[in-house]
Order: C-alpha cells, then sequence, then structure tokens
C-alpha cells in the first residue's frame, strides 16, 4: 500500500551544511493497517509524515502509494500536496475559523477537480458528520466547538474526501488527559470501519502502543526498530527504545555463557547473576545491558517461591512512592538500586527486606553497541 | 510551509502526467515586478537628475557635479542642515515626552479618564497636517493668534507674548502633532513589558519613581531609541510646518529648501534633487539605527508571549494632576485647534472671538465652499485616490507578505527590503521622484490623477506590509496547509482562506491608509495638476490665497467627514469582521 524507501530531508540552516532530519528512512505499510512513527521531539517523525503528505519536499528516496509513485528523487516525480489526495489532521487541528462547522468538512469537496452537485456534498458531509458524532453541530460556527469537538471535526475533513490515505500528525496532543483516552477509542474504531491505511505521528508511547498495528520507532533521523507494539514493548533492540517506550531499569552486566538447561544467557550484573532473554546472538565476556520493566519485579515480603529458572534475589526497601493503582518501590540491592512497580496492597515500610523476583523472559539483553560491533 | 515546497524548488515534470502552469507564478511574478518597479525605479531617476543640468530648448542636459556643489558650497547649506537637525530632533523629543508619560499614565497608573482618552487619542491621527498648522497660527501668530490676543486684552499691553513663526513655535506644532504617534508606539513597548519586573522591584522597596526611573525607562530603552528615531525622520521629512511656519521667516530646512528650488524659477530640480539625496541619507541613516535597535532589543526581551493584565499604580491625590495632563494634551492638540477652526469658519472675514464677531456667525462659508469651483472635483479625486491606492496596498502587500513568510524562495528578504525602501523616502522627495522618472519615460501619466495613484501607493506600500505581516504571522501555517491537503489550489486557498483569515488586519490597514492618503500633501503638491487637485492641495491654495474662512468651513467638513468615517468603518469592522480566535 505504502511504500517509503531510502527517504532523506534536509533543512537548510542559517550557516553552515543544511541539517539533516530525515535519513535512510525505509518502511512499507499494509492496505488497512494502522502504522505509527513514535519518538522524541526531533526525531525526523513529523517530516516523514510531511513528506508523505507531500507539504515538504525530500532530498532524496522514493514514496509510493497504491502503485502510484507521489514522489521519487530518481525520476524527478513530485506530486503537490493538493493532487495527491491523502487527508490529514494537523497537530492544531487548523480548523478555519471564518466557517462554519459545514463548511469546513464540506471545503475538500468544493474545490476538488470533479464537481459535485450541492446536494451530493450535503449527503457526503452530513454522513460523515454524524460519524464522528457532530451532525446536529453542522451550522454552529466552527470556534465555537470544544477542543475535542474541534479535534473530530479535522478528522472529518480528513475522511470527507475519502483519502487514500490518513495522515495524523499528533492529533492527540492538545487534548487533555480524559478526552484523549476517549478520542483514542474513537479513532480505532473509525479506522478499523473504515479500513483506512492510517499514518499516525506521536511521541507519546502509551498512544502509539494502544492504537497500532506496527510501530515504527525514530531516534536521530532514523527508524531504530519496527514492530508490533508488543515486541517493542517486551524486546527491545535498543536502550534508546527500551529507554523511551515506558520505565525500565537497566543493569550493565557481562555475559557468562549460555545456560544449557534453559537455553537462556547468563549475565553477571551489581544485582547478582541472572538469566536472560536475548533477541541478538551474545558471546561470552560481551558488554550488554540487561533492561527490566518495573511492572516484571515482582517483590515479596516473604521468601520467594522458588519457580524453575526465575531470577530472585533479595534487597532493602529504600524508596517509596505511593501512586494511588501502584506503589513504587526502589529497593536496594548491594550497591545497586533496582525499581519495583507493585500492587498498591503491597506496604513494606522503608529499610525492611525485601525479596524480588523476575522473570528471565522478560529481562532483555541488548548488547552495547561498541561491543556488540566487535562480536560481529 | 505549505505550498512552499513545490515552489522552492522548480517543479520537474520528468515522466509524470504534463503539470499545468500554475497561475500562482504569474500572480506572484506580477507583484514582485509591480513592487521593484514602484520602489526602485523613481529613486534610480532621481539619483539620475540629482547629476544632470538643468535641460531647456537652447541648450539640452548634461552630466554634472554643479548640483551638488552648488548645494554644498554655499554657507547656507551648513545652516541649512542645522535647522533641520534642531527642528527634527527638538520635535522628536517633544512628542517622545508627551507621549511617553502619556502612555505611561494610562498603562500604568489609575488615572482617571482613561477610556476617554484612548477614544480621543485617535483623533488627532485623523486631522490633516495643514489645518493642525492652520488652527495653530489662528491661535498664536503675533497678529492675528488669539492666545496673544487674549492676553494683550487680559493685562492691557500690545506686547507679542507667543510668536509660532520661529523655530520654537515650528518644534511645538510639530512635537504635539506627532506626539500621538509617540503615544502609540510607547503604549505598545508598555504592553508588551512584563508588569512582574515592576512589581519585583516595589517588592524590593523602590519607589515610584525609583522604579519609573530604574526599571520601567531602562526596560523601555529600546523602545524609547527607536521611538525617538522614528520620529526624528518623520519630523525631518514633514513638511507643512516648515513651509507654513519657516518659509515666511526665512528659516529653511531640507523640505522647504526642496520646495523652494522646485518653485523658484526658473526652477533647479537638480538642486532639489541634491537636497533630496542628503536628506534621504539622513532618513535611511535614521532607520537604518532604528531597526538596528529594534533587532538586537533580545537582551531586554520583555515580551514572554504570556498574556498579562498590568497592575497599575495607585497615584493617590495625584492622579488628578495626571487627569489634568490630559484635559491640556486634549485641549492642544483636538480641541482647542478644532474649536478655533470651527469659529473662524463661522466669521465673514477673519475676525477674533468677540461679542461683536458672534453677532456676525453665519453659515456663508459653507456655501461658498460647497460652491467653489475646485472644491468639488478635489474631493471625487481624494475619494477615488484614497479608496484605490488603500485597496491595491493592502491585496498586493499580502502577496508580498506571504511570499516572504510562506515560501522558502531565495532572496525572499530582500523583497521585504524592497517594498520597505519607500519608507525611508520622504513625502517630498518622493513626489520629486515620481515627477522625475515620469516626465523622463514620458508616457502620458504625468499629469493625470494615475500620478498620483502611483505616488498614494508606493508612499503606503510600507504600512501594507506593516499590516499584514502582524496578521499574517499570527496565521497558523497549518491552516493553508490543511487547504493543501483537501485538495485546494494556491489560488484557491489564497482565497478561500488566507485573505478571509486576514480580514480585520486588512480592514485596519485600508483604514490607515485611506485616512493618510486623504491627509497626503507632499507629494501631490509636486504631482498636482489642474483639474487633478485633491483635498489637502486645495487647503493649501485657499491658505495661500488668503481664504482663510473657506479654508476654515472646508476643514472642519474634513475633519467631520474623517470622523464619520472612521467610526463607520470600525462599526462594520466590528460587526461583519471576523471573531477572534
Amino acid at each position: 500500500m505504502l511504500t517509503v524507501k531510502g527517504l532523506n530531508t534536509e533543512y537548510p540552516s542559517q550557516k553552515g551544511p543544511p541539517v539533516k532530519a530525515a535519513q535512510d528512512v525505509t518502511f512499507e505499510v499494509p492496505a488497512g493497517k494502522f502504522f505509527t512513527l513514535l519518538g522524541p521531539s526531533g526525531c525526523g517523525k513529523t517530516t516523514t509524515l510531511r513528506s508523505i503528505a507531500g507539504l515538504e519536499r525530500p532530498v532524496g528516496g522514493e514514496i509510493v502509494v497504491n502503485g502510484r509513485t507521489v514522489y521519487s528523487s530518481e525520476k524527478k516525480i513530485f506530486i503537490p500536496p493538493n493532487q495527491r489526495n491523502f487527508g490529514m489532521v494537523f497537530q492544531s487541528y487548523a480548523i478555519w475559523p471564518h466557517m462554519t462547522v459545514f463548511a469546513n468538512a464540506a471545503f475538500p469537496l468544493e474545490v476538488r477537480k470533479t464537481k459535485m452537485t450541492a446536494q451530493e456534498i450535503r449527503e457526503k458531509v452530513m454522513r460523515v458528520l454524524s460519524a464522528v458524532a457532530l451532525e446536529q453541530y453542522a451550522d454552529r460556527e466552527a470556534t465555537k466547538l470544544s477542543g475535542g469537538q474541534q479535534q473530530r471535526l479535522a478528522l472529518a475533513r480528513a475522511l470527507v474526501m475519502e483519502p487514500e490515505l490518513l495522515l495524523l500528525d499528533e492529533p492527540l496532543s492538545n487534548l487533555d488527559a480524559k478526552l484523549r483516552d476517549r478520542m483514542r477509542f474513537e479513532l480505532k474504531r473509525i479506522q478499523r470501519e473504515l479500513g483506512l491505511t492510517t499514518i499516525y505521528v506521536t511521541h507519546d508511547q502509551g498512544e502509539a502502543l494502544a492504537l497500532s498495528h506496527e510501530i515504527a520507532v525514530m531516534n536521530e533521523g532514523r527508524i531504530v526498530q519496527v514492530g508490533t507494539p508488543r515486541e517493542i514493548y517486551e524486546h527491545p533492540r535498543t536502550k534508546f527504545v527500551a529507554d523511551f517506550i515506558g520505565t525500565t531499569n537497566f543493569i550493565d552486566g557481562t555475559v557468562l555463557g549460555m545456560d544449557t538447561a534453559t537455553g537462556r544467557w547468563n549475565v553477571r550484573t551489581p544485582a547478582g547473576d541472572m538469566l536472560v532473554h536475548a533477541v541478538q546472538t551474545l558471546a561470552p565476556n560481551m558488554a550488554v545491558t540487561v533492561s527490566i520493566r518495573p511492572e516484571d519485579v515482582e517483590v515479596f515480603e516473604e521468601a520467594a517461591p522458588a519457580g524453575s529458572g526465575l531470577n530472585t534475589t533479595s534487597g532493602m526497601v529504600d524508596q517509596k512512592v505511593f501512586l494511588g493503582d501502584f506503589v513504587d518501590f526502589q529497593i536496594k540491592i548491594g550497591e545497586f538500586t533496582l525499581l519495583s512497580r507493585a500492587h498498591p496492597s503491597m506496604r513494606t515500610p522503608i529499610g525492611d527486606k525485601i525479596h524480588v523476583r523476575m522473570n528471565p523472559e522478560k529481562c532483555v539483553a541488548i548488547p552495547d553497541i561498541s561491543s556488540a560491533r566487535n562480536a560481529a | 510551509m505549505a505550498s512552499v515546497e513545490n515552489i522552492s524548488g522548480n517543479l520537474q515534470t520528468g515522466d509524470q502526467p504534463v503539470v499545468k502552469a500554475d497561475p500562482k507564478w504569474a500572480i506572484m511574478g506580477g507583484v514582485v515586478s509591480i513592487v521593484a518597479w514602484l520602489a526602485l525605479v523613481p529613486l534610480v531617476f532621481l539619483i539620475y537628475q540629482s547629476f544632470r543640468t538643468p535641460g531647456t530648448a537652447r541648450k539640452p542636459a548634461i552630466w554634472t557635479l554643479g548640483n551638488y556643489f552648488e548645494a554644498y558650497s554655499s554657507p547656507d547649506t551648513l545652516l541649512l542642515f542645522a535647522n533641520s537637525v534642531q527642528f527634527a530632533a527638538g520635535t522628536a523629543i517633544l512628542a517622545l515626552v508627551v507621549g511617553t508619560a502619556l502612555a505611561w499614565m494610562t498603562e500604568r497608573t489609575n488615572t482617571p479618564l482613561k477610556p476617554l482618552f484612548y477614544a480621543l487619542s485617535i483623533i488627532p491621527l485623523i486631522i490633516p497636517g495643514i489645518l493642525f498648522v492652520v488652527s495653530w497660527i489662528f491661535l498664536a501668530s503675533p497678529k492675528i493668534g488669539l492666545i496673544n490676543l487674549a492676553l494683550q486684552n487680559l493685562l492691557g499691553t500690545d506686547k507679542v507674548y507667543v510668536d509660532i513663526y520661529s523655530m520654537a513655535g515650528m518644534i511645538w506644532v510639530d512635537g504635539l502633532h506627532y506626539a500621538p504617534i509617540a503615544f502609540l508606539l510607547m503604549t505598545a513597548a508598555f504592553r508588551a513589558m512584563d508588569p512582574s519586573l515592576e512589581e519585583s522591584a516595589m517588592m524590593s522597596g523602590a519607589s515610584m519613581w525609583g522604579i519609573f526611573r530604574r526599571i520601567t525607562l531602562k526596560l523601555a530603552f529600546p523602545a524609547v531609541a527607536a521611538s525617538f528615531l522614528i520620529l526624528f525622520v518623520r519630523s525631518i521629512e514633514s513638511f507643512e510646518v516648515p513651509a507654513l511656519l519657516g518659509l515666511p521667516v526665512g528659516i529653511q530646512v531640507f523640505t522647504s529648501a526642496i520646495y523652494d528650488a522646485i518653485h523658484s524659477y526658473p526652477s533647479n530640480i537638480g538642486l532639489a534633487a541634491a537636497y533630496a539625496i542628503t536628506l534621504l541619507v539622513i532618513t535611511m541613516g535614521g532607520i537604518y539605527f532604528q531597526s538596528r535597535i529594534t533587532s538586537q532589543g533580545g537582551k531586554y526581551s520583555t515580551v514572554t508571549g504570556k498574556g498579562f493584565r498590568p497592575r497599575t499604580i495607585d497615584l493617590g491625590r495625584w492622579k488628578y494632576l495626571t487627569a489634568g495632563i490630559f484635559l491640556v494634551y486634549a485641549l492642544m492638540v483636538v480641541i482647542l485647534p478644532f474649536l478655533v477652526l470651527l469659529w473662524s469658519s463661522l466669521q465673514k472675514f477673519y475676525s477674533v472671538p468677540s461679542m461683536e464677531a458672534l453677532r456676525n456667525v453665519s453659515l456663508a462659508a459653507y456655501v461658498t465652499i460647497i460652491n467653489y469651483p475646485s472644491v468639488g472635483t478635489a474631493v471625487w479625486n481624494s475619494f477615488i485616490l484614497s479608496i484605490g491606492s488603500a485597496t491595491t496596498v493592502m491585496v498586493l502587500t499580502a502577496v508580498v507578505c506571504w511570499i516572504v513568510l510562506r515560501t522558502k524562495i531565495r532572496g525572499r528578504f530582500l523583497l521585504d527590503q524592497l517594498a520597505s525602501i519607500p519608507l525611508v523616502l520622504p513625502g517630498l522627495v518622493m513626489g520629486l521622484a515620481i515627477m522625475v522618472c515620469y516626465l523622463t519615460i514620458g508616457g502620458g501619466i504625468y499629469g493625470t490623477i494615475w500620478i498620483l495613484f502611483i505616488a498614494y501607493v508606493t508612499r503606503f506600500l510600507p504600512y501594507g506590509m506593516r499590516y499584514n505581516t502582524t496578521s499574517m504571522v499570527q496565521l497558523h501555517k497549518e491552516l493553508e496547509e490543511s487547504a493543501a491537503m483537501s485538495g485546494a489550489s494556491w489560488f484557491t486557498s489564497f482565497w478561500r482562506i488566507v485573505l478571509p483569515l486576514l480580514k480585520p488586519g486588512l480592514l485596519a490597514g485600508w483604514i490607515y491608509i485611506v485616512i493618510v492618503s486623504v491627509r497626503e500633501l507632499s507629494s501631490s503638491i509636486l504631482l498636482y495638476s489642474p483639474g487633478t487637485e485633491v483635498v489637502s492641495i486645495v487647503i493649501w491654495e485657499m491658505w495661500q490665497n488668503g481664504q482663510y474662512v473657506e479654508l476654515s468651513a472646508f476643514g472642519v467638513m474634513l475633519i467631520a467627514t474623517l470622523f464619520v468615517f472612521v467610526m463607520t468603518a470600525q462599526w462594520i469592522g466590528k460587526r461583519f469582521g471576523v471573531k477572534e480566535t
């Protein structure tokens, strides 16, 4: 459906060479899927989206949608945004304040080359407005809508043109937390019902995990990992991905060797020796970082029931923070501090001994870049 | 940058289906050429003329440095320069002191009558300069000035107390005339200043005067310096005051010297051009330093972008003093000048207010004006010219601003500079440049109303730029980008999205340009010919003819009309303008 190949973009800078934004960005999105570009600000995700939209002109690469090349540096093709027929929802919604709700949604149909009758336009617009539950506001001034309603109107305007591709640029970031949760479900429902191929840009990992079929995590202009939400969360390939997606404990260690009984790798860390899972192939004496999510660090007041092949150790409660639906413990194991997220019923006082259990499946070893290169 | 990317590079078609020529290129190219022509060509001709001898039937014009030699060899030139600087600096300081004090009082104190004062502050802007000068002659001339006569009656002497025909008089009148501009500039500066900076000084125990002197004024320094330069440039350009008050007693400044050189016989356009170039260098210097100061204001960056409602300082009993200052100012700038015009318009012959004169009150002058031969033509010309040039300027500069702010075209900043060039051209110099230009290239424009139209459009381009830039930077670029994503062409998105959203700014700029076009005298005076007079020219001619009573009647009608126009336009703007978002 959408293929982006070797996309490179640049910004002219005041002095010196142009600044590189997206670098060698390559990915593919099958029809009907929800694909998310996720990364911190300045990682090139928005530039990538805007290049797909045609609002920005890349310096190299190729973008093909449904077999139609909309950009290719080699073939010297650049189709302007107004001829691409992609729907886009902007971060600021970009609702035109001098028009009514209806006029906003009708605009794409009015300006297109193939003329439609007023009746046809009316029917289409009302259908799409009712899909986003705005039909009763059709004649209202667009500025009189609330934030959430404006956001739905922006979506309606993008949908009314029956786009080949739906592009969403952080559409939820201007909403308050409650509304954002609701719109998240709404967005997923509409996307699924219409079967629209959707490209979504966000810096919010929660949103990305909740909405996407597939996520591309970007950093410094490059895609660092592509995968399903579960793959990205549970098996991050780099420290950056592990750190960016959710909270995690990083434990530096050295590979001791393969544990033949369990098929796991044995790693020596400041929190003791542990069995870990690895996506990449490891080798003895390799420096690795073990990433483990706080919710995967189980804590017990009594000695943990030792399951086969589970990592167990014990430490001392150094600090704890009650957060309502869970409680965070900082546990000192020797010199090392481990963060654990536990059920709020856990009430171990500060200074007391506490037992820890970690499933090796959840302890992911990520080779340090330098030593990984040496090994390879 | 919506459609920017497809603008920035030339669209290569390659094996793509043929791309139709986009009309936006034609529109943008056309606009750029018009602006370049308007801003540059007359200037080139002016410089050219300053190196030419006057051509006559017997002797064709040749290249010469004689104009500059004549202009600078004479010891009078030194005096001219000294007079100009003294006049401009004096005016700027007076206007700035008055304007700053008023701005501080309205923005930062609890002075009573503030709302009234705001309403009043726009009125001086609609009084044409020439009427303001004339009314002050009625008030303070040694022979017929009301102030002198009143004091003489009161004290039983025939001493002359105030003489408007002097350097001090010139500075007084022009300073008062520019005080409203200083007020507006300084009000904006005070509004942009975070009051918490002053409040923290207050918490540190500083006195009110200490805060004003050590915090407020220091923070406002870039604004004060920039405003001073703007006012200096404005007053060195001003023509009405030096012409009406300076020339009769032989105090010459550059503008009046230029006028003299053209209107002496035989007229010496080369010499006028040489003076004009000197004046141009001075104003360019002023504007250059002003923009330097403004752009370096960063370290004083007092604008934080969050909305704050300044807490005003409680003046206690002193607030009656500041309210009194308001009233005196209003009296000097609006009430007295208008009343004296009204008074003299109701007389048959100009006379001093007295019981006897009161018995002679008549509307004869108004009847004369309505039947006056050139008034009808002039009013019609001014009407057409002001509406036409305001509309042209606003549409032209909207496109220019769009190119400057929204595209990545190389050299777009040059375009901005280009459209701002007329800012450094004094009206008289502009008139001279345009006169020389269209006399030389011919084309039958000189002597028609079109030459005035060209002059007005050129002169007011920078105003259009300012109004459009201010509103366009507030326009989120995603509003245009979403139009492009909806499939709209550049023209559709400009016409249906950009222009409607700019409407409040466009309207405000349009009103302003209509008013300044009606007031315009210094360019028109070199460019009009019989049949193409405008209202300010008619007033000028009446003054030269000594028709004071008719002039006053016409002035009163003009001020009333402009007042009604501004009020109506603002009402329409509020009623039908785009709601703030």
